[in-house]
């Protein structure tokens, strides 16, 4: 039995619906991210779990319990919201002790937790400030701080690093994780940023259009992607039509392709495959044509600092390419794309 | 400075001395010695204020007024503040022709509100005169209250309610130890505003009074049509101060740009 589970969650807001008959299950002590573009249902699957939106349908249980109607207050989770939402009349120390004053903690217990976490999140010396004399990476950590304070039975993050600079975040989300894993917090963290999801999470769920496009490991999603959604979000740029023959492969134009990593078990006859831009090997056109390669015709070429990009016009379309040549080779060159055997994966159609 | 800015200066010169003299005037006169209001005054003492201190009817107009601004500004807020909180926070049908429908006592001309109260509280329903001043006086200065009070709301975020929710607080706990204590500085602004409307207040007034019950603003115009000492000028004097130190308060606590951006 699963730690948190969502059965046929459905969510609308007026006649917009954004979750239909929603299901997802996370284990305990996991930490597993949502992640997705925005209008996906990413934080409106999380302000469900807390109980901020109503469910039309289905249930939410936690720990063998029916928490569907357990009112928000009672529920004992933490939230680490978006812009923070720190009580601007209170100080650091009060923001953080609120939660434990709500539970009735005793005085001195409250000031041992209280200065604990702010020590471990590196505020100490700030308790008496009020959350307009913080920076917006202290103002996090405030945060933060309010929602660990209570070892909550769960702990929810809507794009909590959102609104910090590039090297705070890197930092901030090391942190997240070392703490998460100290206190064995079951976790969901919801987030647009694909690299930040990947060094945080143990499983990652990817939403779109308020329904899961694939639920896996970080590594799975970005090297095995399941649909084409997926594999273009992870960074698959180019897709075209492969048709399963027997145990070969072919394209539209009848011509073989080989591929090594088809292990993708529907029973399907057309897949869409798809290669990153870096894996295609790009060649001048001419000599004896190898296998898995297609001839097109260089349109754009742009300098990127480490490689130039190639958009390349074939016969099953534009293909993007990078390539880490020394010299940029001119437009309108006829080239040869080489497609090595094991970069090609094989995703089901949209 | 340019040409422009020449213009605009004296523009605003002139704006500031039609706003201003007539209150220096009435300021002048009040400290005047002679049994008439005489501007400039010839010689200057202090025996009017003496006198608006001794005429009877002033104080216990004064305390009437004072009374039913009090009250009627308590009633507003306990009115007020829950309206305004569910207005910018309730997510419902026909929110904005709710909002305007709380709004309304201040777009109606003053003397047809007055008057259509007077006909309804007093004729109809026989209510005694002090009733129905608080009553007139709570649904006219509601709306400043309303206005006041959620343009702070609208600015205090709905996410730091929940935020106080999911920590533990209930829903009711949350409005008294988050909300309130973040829009404090409307409700003493509105409470302020609230207050000087009512206080001030001649045309609803002048149909709610009766026999034995006035307010002071009231009081001063009836008794302008008797006497024409400096008395009333000395009162005026008075209010004024009064006015000035309220909204040095809300000035304090909001600051009056508040008001010019709402």
């Amino acid at each position: 039995m699963s730690f948190l589970s969502l059965e046929n969650l459905t969510v609308a807001y007026g006649k917009n619906v954004v979750l239909e008959d929603f299901n997802l299950s996370i284990n305990k002590g996991e930490f597993v991210s949502l992640l997705g573009p925005s209008g996906c249902g990413k934080t409106t699957t999380l302000r469900s779990i807390a109980g901020f939106v109503k469910a039309q349908k289905g249930k939410i249980m936690f720990k063998n319990q029916d928490f569907t109607e357990v009112p928000v207050h009672k529920k004992h989770f933490g939230f680490v919201f978006q812009n923070y939402a720190l009580f601007p009349h209170l100080n650091v120390f009060d923001n953080v002790a609120f939660g434990l004053k709500m539970q009735k903690t005793v005085e001195a217990e409250i000031k041992k937790r209280v200065e604990e976490i702010i020590e471990l999140v590196g505020l100490s010396g700030f308790l008496k400030r009020y959350p307009a004399e913080l920076s917006g990476g202290q103002q996090q950590r405030v945060a933060l701080a309010r929602a660990l304070v209570i070892e909550p039975d769960l702990l929810l993050l809507d794009e909590p690093l959102s609104n910090l600079d590039a090297k705070l975040r890197v930092e901030m989300r090391v942190e997240i994780r070392n703490i998460q894993q100290k206190l064995g917090l079951t976790t969901v963290y919801v987030t647009h940023d694909q690299e930040e999801c990947f060094s945080i999470s143990d499983r990652v769920v990817v939403m779109k259009d308020g329904e899961i496009e694939q639920l896996d490991s970080p590594e799975k999603i970005y090297r095995k992607p399941e649909t084409e959604f997926v594999a273009d979000f992870v960074g698959f740029e180019n897709f075209f039509d492969l048709f399963q023959e027997g145990d070969h492969f072919k394209t539209s134009k009848d011509q073989l392709f080989k591929v090594s990593s088809a292990d993708l078990d529907d029973n399907l006859d057309k897949f869409r495959a798809s290669i990153r831009p870096d894996d295609i090997e790009i060649t001048l056109a001419g000599g004896e044509q190898k296998e898995n390669t297609i001839i097109g015709e260089i349109k754009i070429s742009t300098f990127l600092g480490e490689k130039y990009q190639y958009n390349v016009e074939t016969e099953y379309g534009e293909f993007v390419v990078n390539a880490a040549t020394e010299k940029r080779v001119e437009n309108n060159k006829k080239v040869n794309l080489y497609f090595p055997e094991d970069k090609i994966i094989l995703v089901r159609e949209e | 400075m340019n040409e422009k800015g020449k213009t605009l200066s004296i523009f605003t010169l002139l704006v500031y001395f039609f706003l201003i003299a007539p209150l220096v005037i009435i300021a002048l006169t009040a400290f005047g010695e002679s049994e008439f209001l005489k501007f400039p005054p010839e010689s200057f003492s202090i025996r009017w204020f003496v006198n608006a201190f001794q005429t009877e009817m002033f104080i216990s107009t004064f305390i009437i007024s004072l009374k039913v601004a009090v009250i009627s500004t308590f009633l507003a807020l306990l009115m007020g503040i829950p309206a305004s909180y569910i207005i910018s926070r309730g997510n419902f049908k026909h929110k904005r022709l709710i909002e305007s429908f709380f709004l309304s006592p201040v777009l109606i001309p003053q003397i047809v509100f007055g008057f259509s109260l007077f006909n309804f509280l007093i004729i109809k329903l026989k209510l005694p005169v002090f009733s129905s001043l608080l009553i007139g006086h709570t649904i006219f200065i509601i709306p400043y209250i309303i206005r006041v009070i959620s343009a702070n709301l609208e600015n205090f975020d709905y996410e730091i309610e929940e935020a106080a929710v999911i920590f533990g607080a209930s829903p009711l706990k949350t409005f008294f130890i988050i909300v309130l204590p973040n829009i404090s500085s409307g409700v003493i602004a509105s409470f302020i505003l609230a207050f000087i409307n009512s206080f001030n207040n001649v045309p609803i007034s002048v149909f709610l009074t009766g026999p034995g019950i006035s307010t002071l603003p009231i009081q001063m115009m009836s008794y302008v049509e008797y006497y024409f000492d400096p008395t009333v000028a000395a009162l005026s004097v008075l209010l004024m101060l009064m006015t000035t130190v309220l909204m040095f308060i809300i000035e304090r606590s909001l600051g009056l740009n508040y008001f010019v951006e709402n």
